[in-house]
């Protein structure tokens, strides 16, 4: 991050800013495309997709608070269907955010800079739309508040030992302090944009959101720790939040959600699919927005690289837990394997085997990671497998349980669907939004990646 | 220049700069030169910047690990008075202090608290939002945000005089130097 | 309702109408019923009408039952509404006064164990009475809240039910409270009072009365009431051309044709089973409901099934498989025709000739039978079923006969049956007499023969033709009889009206009205009276004055007093009668057994012969077999499924007799090679709105030549699929990747003896466990179930009495498809062994109450939490529904309300529920609570009393309902407790006891006792 940011000189690589920036053009670049860039149509006819998309949403819960979960395909023994499916795979989307604007700022990895505001963007909207779905899967979401520990009449209290319960507080707080991190790091960016705009109003709301920010060489020292220190606060909290999401699987005995392997692999899975998302939103704007000189090859390429790395992650995830079905000696678990491989739902895990370990492969090579085409195409494969995986997870495993009496089957309804695709329309209702109010990248980080931004030099000549 | 030039009393002068490293030097030479109530401002954080100008003391992080106790302290209790003193119940004939299951809102909470007070800390401490401020007069510290490097002196300063630090600042080979009105 | 006004209705014996219309105001209402329900009828009464026939015959309807389901398929909102037709939109035709009070009978009637003039709100009254299906009483006790009827149990004091009931006696008190049941007395659809029907047959009555009643035909169904048979009686003797026909679909002419074949007269047969060492069924399925008796049959043969008594053996040759098949030691599953050739081979061999059968197996087998029978002479029994034709009943005479049996075991009495004439030629010659037009008025008292009749007769187009001038039905349901009738008179339930009938041994229980007809029903005593003449009596009047009759001494009251309160009549058991053994009882050999599709009619396990269609719970009830809800299918064995490439849910076109009906086949395992079974009841086009359009009618294809069974149908596939809806999809414990899960543990007899503990293999030490377990010791109570495996014969009588008990909502099929169908209590029926013949198991399961419960320690608000007593409590106004309990759920018992399944509106079932247990709502999860409503009760007595619930004082609902001693349930930290005493058995094991999670119910292994000569033989018999 800013703190320490000098490009080494024998870098081969493509820079993180294509040359003849300046600082000026840098700002312009960026604010302009919230200040004064045309709408286009394009950009409203996506709008009114996506937002109808988000009224079916709205459409499918409002029905589904009306008639209840019976209208889902969930059923006894699978209680669970698509409403924690999506949850699941909601969140861990959300993840690249994080660990992009938080880990890779520990880890002094400047060319985040260019992509981890749209990055922290996604995650918000990602959590969002995966907090959805906790609520509407009750049966009674008007009483899902109850999961809340509040003094009440009753003098009753959640259980705390339920993985559920980590999950309302794991969630939450993820969201927010999110949502935090976001907007610290948007204040110098609302400042600049204040001192933009000729529109008094839009001077006025910048204004109000920016705070008075003046760039004080105090307020920078004491913003910079603040930041560092949320960035440190962050990275644990990303690796927790799906840790506890996985609990809500590891902890319950069902064969298939019993494995302590859970926590790391869904993390690096989350990861996984979480760079997928970055780059199927990344390389489309690059391009709309002519952003390559921020967001350049060596972005996508480096994002591929994290994909490839915890696909194999993931890869190992899946070893194991075949390996243990086999060494557990447990017949349940013998039988799950068994049940994945040659079950009613064989074929969605042949599927969640190529979307997510052969397809991905192809990163090993160059010539894949620096194709836009083809690193959409494979983020998108990922994006498809990751939510696959989920399914498998859930609903396979809760399918064929202890009892061979109560073994069952789900099939998901137009409701399921019309729930997930509205999901989504949210989720990109609210990006189409964002990239024109507010600066997509971050630009007084950008400034720092400029050499002029050094002052180094300078002060040794003094000396 | 400045339409405000002359109204009220003055709230310091302005020097605007160019670079970086001009900024940097300048600061230096004003803080060596005794002048104490100065800042510098400038578009992106630069290093030693803070240094310069004799700033140091930095509480943000004791605010963080207060507000990081409260959360993990109160989180823990909060679970034990429910689960052992307040409402105890047979749970799947768990334990009333199943003390792993409480681990994990302790630590999300530690994270909540600690996070939110990084945040809040540092805005309280730098006196935000302040909507208004006396160097917003100066037009030209509109590039404050994009591509300008500013110092100022304040006229609170004891050593500061009208001429001399006019001339002091005027040393330093700035763009310009402006009287910021308060 | 106050005390004094009860006071009032109980003392005044015959205060009369009057006196009732105090009981409370909307009680008044009652008088201008007629007025009331004629408005209800202008207003949305023909429409309801109209609709509901649009409802069974339309395409849509048929559309929506036939539609692919689950596949994928979207929903849509009008999807939901569908349930409607379970959750009968009745409020818009149920009288007022039905919801404000309860109705008190005027007459007096005696409670079980307290008089009725300290009834206590709150506090359960039990009421003895009887329930007759087929003739034959069930008698049970009834619990009443505050007069309205909300259980029924078995009469532990009587000797025919000891306690245990059957399916149809439980589910019988649904049908009082049906709000599709006739509310009204109407005359061609038109509703019409009392009066005006005593005015409309006066007439005609008084005309007959000058010629005799030549043309007066009473056509009832099988009669065992004393009173009713005396009354006709009486009636036929004042109009000797007068008529009585009886008409039975599930009849037993095969029975006394048999009996008259053996000993020249008509004889009743009833078995001892609790003395029979070897007991040989012909294809008879004596341990499920239906066949009479067969609640103290079960519990003879269940109390036999200890394998560390002395313990019976059962063999079972059969036709279609049956629960009772799937207990045997050794089943062989043949053609039903060939069961006659096996019952003469049995007979010679028992005389000690061998010989008469075709394969060499099957000759073994039935010497091995023979020898063990020789072997236990006196001690044995042969049982033959009732659809068995009359040679294979003389047959099994013989052989009781030659083994001594008769008087140990096999006692013949006289029939139950009080006019047991032929039922087939009694209605043929109705029908000619109506197609004669020798008939001026039919009468018919109950049934339903427009849809039961044998095919050939086309009873209901005599009935519809206008033959016959006055046409008068008396039914409970406007049923596709009532509709071809001028009257439609509605029928008293047996639970709001007086009368008596014969228990399988004769003996006579009291049928006592527990609650006020709710719909001014009249019963068939009345309406007979009414055809004499003698207007004016009450059934109580009716009934008593009948036993008055018969009671000799002066103690009358004190008498009638005690009949009513035990639950039967003193004396009235009949004595075992000697009949003597014609020597030319063995009949001639019929015709060697046809060589194609023989085709069976059976009785359906939960619809009986239609009768229980509109009854939910039973339409819902799995069948003990298949687990199918809410249809019939065409049953066939997988070798002729193979053949005819035929699968399960493929739609086939059943030919016989140049008739067809189309239905979905259901491949059974254990049935008989080119057979077909088909089950009665189904497809009825005037049940209800629940009962109408389920399933398919087979009534078209059975004739009187062919009742039962008949050679020559055919089976082509029409390549269509028809959902059937199977609460239990996967029904063995081999798993696909060939392992096999230790759900069932079984062992033979001597496997047993050398190994007892063979069913705790695997199981973890308790102590294997993190935290320091909770202690139970310390409680008061601590509550724990066991179910013996041994004695369980699958009859599903604990579901129903869960049902009842608990208040358990019907979903209907779509649901039930879904996988959603909300029994608390299933018992899983699993096949081990070769698909031709496996061996079956039954497993009731409930909650097993695990004291590590899964399901507790993930629920986020803590709404299913431990009791003191080892309880897994479920707080319904807590839950929020995430499900995550039933996932974490290794048992699966857990029940979700992913709509809203109960009905809430129709005020019938807010009258029947009880009042003691929640109705759940939509999103809150449910499950077996072990009754925790009766513990409390219990509880609270005995705190009141100062003392603490003994052993024998608390019975779960399935525990108490379970004709096998099956469940026992009790306090564990009593250390002479029954529970305690079966927990100590070497059978005793938890199941999936190495996730131990310490389940307070456990259940005691299957031990069988096959024969050893015939060991690993039956195995892979005809495999």
């Amino acid at each position: 991050m800013a703190t320490n940011t000098q490009i080494p000189v024998a870098d081969r690589r493509v820079p993180v800013i294509a040359p003849g920036h300046t600082f000026s053009t840098i700002t312009e670049k960026i604010s302009n495309i919230v200040l004064s860039r045309p709408i286009s149509l394009g950009w409203i006819l996506g709008f009114l997709i996506v937002f109808s998309m988000m009224n079916m949403l709205m459409m499918a819960l409002g029905y589904l608070f009306i008639k209840g979960t019976g209208i889902w395909g969930i059923n006894i023994p699978i209680g669970w269907g698509f409403a924690i499916v999506n949850f699941v795979w909601w969140i861990g989307i959300g993840h690249a955010g994080t660990l992009i604007s938080a880990i890779l700022c520990l880890l002094r990895q400047t060319w985040r800079n260019s992509i981890n505001r749209f990055a922290e963007a996604m995650t918000l909207f990602a959590v969002a739309c995966a907090g959805i779905f906790p609520l509407a899967h009750t049966g009674r979401p008007w009483l899902a508040y109850w999961l809340f520990p509040y003094p009440n009449t009753m003098q009753y209290w959640p259980n705390f030992r339920s993985p559920l319960v980590w999950d309302v507080f794991a969630v939450s707080t993820y969201f927010t302090i999110s949502l935090v991190f976001w907007f610290v790091g948007l204040i110098p960016d609302l400042a600049s944009l204040r001192d933009r705009t000729e529109n008094i109003w839009v001077q006025r709301i910048y204004g109000l959101l920016a705070m008075g920010w003046r760039g004080s060489a105090r307020h920078w020292h004491r913003y910079e720790t603040a930041y560092l220190l949320l960035a440190g606060l962050a990275t644990p909290l990303v690796l927790s939040v799906h840790t506890v999401v996985s609990f809500d699987f590891a902890v319950g005995i069902v064969p298939g959600w019993h494995t302590t392997i859970f926590p790391p692999y869904f993390v690096a899975g989350a990861i996984y699919s979480g760079f997928a998302m970055v780059l199927c939103l990344a390389i489309p704007i690059r391009a709309i927005y002519g952003l390559k000189d921020f967001i350049t090859e060596r972005h996508l390429e480096n994002a591929a690289k994290v994909m490839l790395a915890t696909g194999l992650i993931v890869a190992y995830g899946y070893g194991m837990e075949a390996f243990m079905g086999w060494y557990s000696g447990s017949q349940f678990d013998s039988f799950l394997l068994w049940n994945r491989l040659h079950g009613p739902y064989r074929l969605l895990y042949m599927a969640l085997l190529g979307c997510n370990i052969f397809i991905p492969q192809v990163l090993w090579l160059k010539k894949f990671r620096v194709s836009t085409g083809w690193l959409w195409l494979i983020s998108f494969v990922v994006l498809v497998g990751m939510w696959l995986e989920r399914f498998i997870i859930v609903v396979v495993s809760l399918s064929r349980d202890f009892l061979t009496s109560s073994w069952g089957q789900y099939y998901p309804t137009k409701w399921d669907w019309m729930t997930f695709a509205g999901t989504i329309g949210m989720f990109l209702t609210a990006m189409w939004l964002f990239v024109r109010i507010l600066p997509m990248i971050s630009i007084f980080e950008l400034r720092t990646l400029l050499p002029e931004s050094q002052v180094h030099e300078a002060a040794e000549v003094k000396q | 220049m400045s339409d405000f030039s002359g109204n009220g009393p003055i709230y310091g002068l302005m020097a605007e700069f160019d670079s970086a490293q001009e900024l940097v030097a300048a600061a230096h030479k004003t803080h060596e030169a005794g002048y104490q109530k100065i800042d510098a401002y400038s578009p992106f954080p630069i290093e030693g910047l803070a240094e310069a100008i004799g700033f140091h003391s930095n509480r943000v992080p004791l605010v963080v690990l207060i507000g990081g106790l409260i959360g993990g302290i109160s989180a823990y209790a909060l679970q034990y008075w429910v689960a052992v003193i307040t409402y105890p119940v047979n749970v799947g004939g768990r334990p009333y202090h199943s003390w792993p299951s409480f681990i994990i809102v302790t630590f999300e909470l530690t994270i909540l608290f600690a996070g939110l007070s990084s945040a809040i800390g540092m805005i309280v401490l730098n006196g935000l939002p302040m909507p208004y401020h006396p160097v917003f007069n100066v037009p030209e510290f509109a590039k404050a945000s994009e591509n300008k490097f500013f110092l100022i002196v304040f006229s609170s300063d004891p050593k500061y005089d009208a001429n001399r630090t006019r001339s002091f600042l005027t040393e330093l080979a700035p763009r310009m130097v402006a009287e910021v009105p308060s | 309702m106050s005390m004094d006004e009860h006071k009032t209705k109980s003392a005044g014996t015959n205060v009369g109408a009057a006196a009732g219309a105090e009981v409370c105001p909307s009680k008044r209402k009652q008088f201008d019923l007629a007025t009331v329900k004629d408005q209800i009828e202008q207003t949305t009464g023909p429409e309801y009408w109209r609709s509901l026939e649009e409802l069974a015959g339309s395409a849509e309807f048929q559309e929506m039952l036939h539609r692919e389901f689950p596949k994928g398929a979207s929903e849509w909102l009008d999807d939901f509404s569908r349930r409607g037709f379970l959750k009968t939109m009745g409020a818009s035709l149920a009288l007022a006064g039905l919801t404000g009070c309860t109705r008190l009978p005027i007459t007096e009637i005696v409670p079980y164990v307290r008089q009725p003039e300290n009834v206590v709100p709150g506090r359960p009254m039990f009421y003895a009475t009887a329930f007759t299906l087929g003739g034959y009483a069930s008698p049970i006790l009834v619990e009443s809240h505050l007069f309205r009827p909300t259980k029924i149990e078995g009469n532990p004091e009587h000797p025919a039910s000891l306690g245990g009931t059957d399916v149809y006696a439980q589910a019988s008190l649904l049908d009082l409270y049906d709000p599709d049941r006739a509310q009204n007395i109407t005359y061609m659809g038109d509703v019409r009072s009392w009066n005006a029907f005593m005015e409309a047959v006066r007439g005609p009555m008084s005309v007959q009365k000058s010629i005799a009643g030549s043309g007066v035909r009473i056509l009832t169904q099988t009669v065992s009431s004393p009173t009713l048979a005396a009354q006709i009686r009486s009636y036929l003797e004042a109009n000797p051309q007068a008529k009585w026909h009886v008409w039975e679909p599930i009849n037993r002419d095969n029975v006394y044709e048999g009996a008259k074949m053996a000993f020249g007269e008509v004889v009743e047969t009833r078995y001892d089973l609790s003395k029979a060492d070897v007991i040989v069924s012909l294809d008879a399925d004596f341990l499920y409901a239906g066949f009479p008796g067969s609640a103290r049959y079960t519990r003879d043969f269940a109390a036999r099934r200890n394998p560390d008594g002395n313990m019976n053996r059962l063999y079972v040759i059969e036709s279609t498989p049956s629960s009772t098949g799937m207990k045997a030691d050794h089943r062989w599953p043949v053609k039903a025709s060939e069961i006659d050739s096996f019952a003469r081979a049995l007979v010679s061999a028992v005389a000690g000739n061998a010989g008469g059968l075709a394969s060499a197996e099957e000759q073994k087998f039935v010497s091995v039978i023979a020898k063990d029978l020789l072997a236990h002479k006196g001690s044995s029994v042969v049982i033959a079923g009732d659809h068995q034709p009359p040679a294979v009943h003389a047959l099994a005479h013989a052989v009781n006969n030659a083994l001594g049996n008769v008087g140990q075991t096999v006692f013949h009495t006289e029939p139950v049956d009080a006019n047991p004439v032929n039922r087939n030629q009694s209605l043929h010659s109705l029908v000619e007499d109506m197609r004669a037009g020798k008939v001026d008025l039919l009468l018919i008292l109950g049934g339903n023969p427009a849809y039961d009749a044998p095919a050939e007769l086309e009873f209901a187009s005599a009935l519809k033709s206008n033959a016959v001038n006055l046409k008068v039905f008396l039914g409970t349901h406007r049923n596709e009889t009532a509709e071809l009738c001028h009257w439609h008179v509605p029928e008293a339930h047996y639970l709001e009206s007086w009368s008596d009938a014969r228990a399988y041994d004769g003996t006579v229980s009291i049928v006592q009205p527990l609650i006020e007809p709710l719909y001014g029903g009249k019963s068939a005593h009345e309406i007979i009276t009414i055809i004499a003449g003698q207007s004016g009596f009450a059934g109580h009047d009716l009934i008593q004055s009948y036993w008055q009759k018969q009671h000799s001494g002066a103690d009358f009251d004190a008498f009638w007093r005690k009949s009513l309160h035990d639950g039967w009549v003193e004396g009235t058991t009949y004595a075992p009668k000697n009949v003597a053994l014609k020597a030319s009882s063995l009949p001639a050999s019929q015709s060697a057994p046809g060589t194609g599709y023989e085709l069976n009619f059976r009785r359906d396990p939960s619809i009986y012969d239609g009768r229980f269609a509109n009854n939910g719970w039973l339409q819902e009830l799995p069948k003990p077999l298949t687990k199918l809800t809410w249809d019939n299918p065409i049953m066939i064995g997988p070798a002729m499924a193979e053949r005819l490439k035929l699968n399960f849910k493929d739609v086939a076109d059943l030919e016989f007799n140049g008739k067809k009906v189309k239905g979905p086949v259901w491949i059974q395992a254990g049935h008989p090679d080119n057979s077909i079974t088909v089950f009665l009841g189904y497809g009825r086009t005037r049940a209800g709105r629940v009962g109408s359009g389920t399933g398919f009618d087979v009534y078209p294809l059975r004739t009187s030549q062919a009742p039962w069974f008949a050679d020559g149908a055919k089976l082509p596939p029409t390549g269509d699929i028809y959902q059937l809806a199977s609460t239990q999809g996967y029904q063995t414990m081999e798993t696909p990747d060939g392992g096999k899960r230790p759900l069932v543990q079984e062992r033979s007899l001597e496997e047993y003896k050398k190994e007892p503990n063979f069913a705790k293999e695997g199981e973890p030490p308790q102590e294997l466990t993190l935290y320091k377990p909770f202690d139970y010791s310390k409680e008061t109570y601590s509550w724990g179930m066991a179910i013996d495996l041994n004695a369980c014969v699958g009859c599903n009588n604990c579901i129903v009495a869960c049902q009842s008990e608990n208040n358990i909502a019907v979903v209907g099929k779509e649901q039930t498809l879904k996988g959603r169908h909300m029994h608390w209590l299933r018992v899983d029926a699993y096949y081990n062994g070769p698909r031709e013949n496996p061996k079956g198991f039954f497993q009731p399961v409930p909650c097993m109450q695990c004291e590590d419960a899964p399901c507790e320690l993930v629920c986020p608000v803590q709404a299913t939490i431990h009791s003191s007593e080892g309880l897994n409590d479920m707080v319904y106004n807590r839950c929020v529904g995430t499900r995550y309990c039933s996932n974490n759920c290794p048992y699966k018992v857990r029940r979700f309300n992913f709509l809203l399944f109960q009905d809430w509106e129709t005020p019938q079932f807010k009258l029947m529920r009880n009042p003691d247990v929640t109705v759940r709502s939509r999103g809150v999860m449910e499950k077996c609570t072990y009754c925790v409503q009766r513990i409390s009760e219990k509880r609270i007595d005995a705190e009141r009393a100062d003392s603490t619930i003994k052993e024998g004082d608390l019975q779960t609902a399935c525990q108490q309902s379970c004709p096998a001693n099956a469940i026992v349930f009790g306090n564990l930290n009593d250390p002479n407790s029954q529970v305690n005493k079966w927990k100590q058995q070497p059978r005793n094991y938890s199941l999936l006891g190495e996730l131990n999670t310490k389940p307070r119910t456990t259940y005691l292994a299957e031990v069988r006792n096959p024969n050893p000569e015939l060991e690993d033989k039956s195995e892979e018999s005809k495999a």
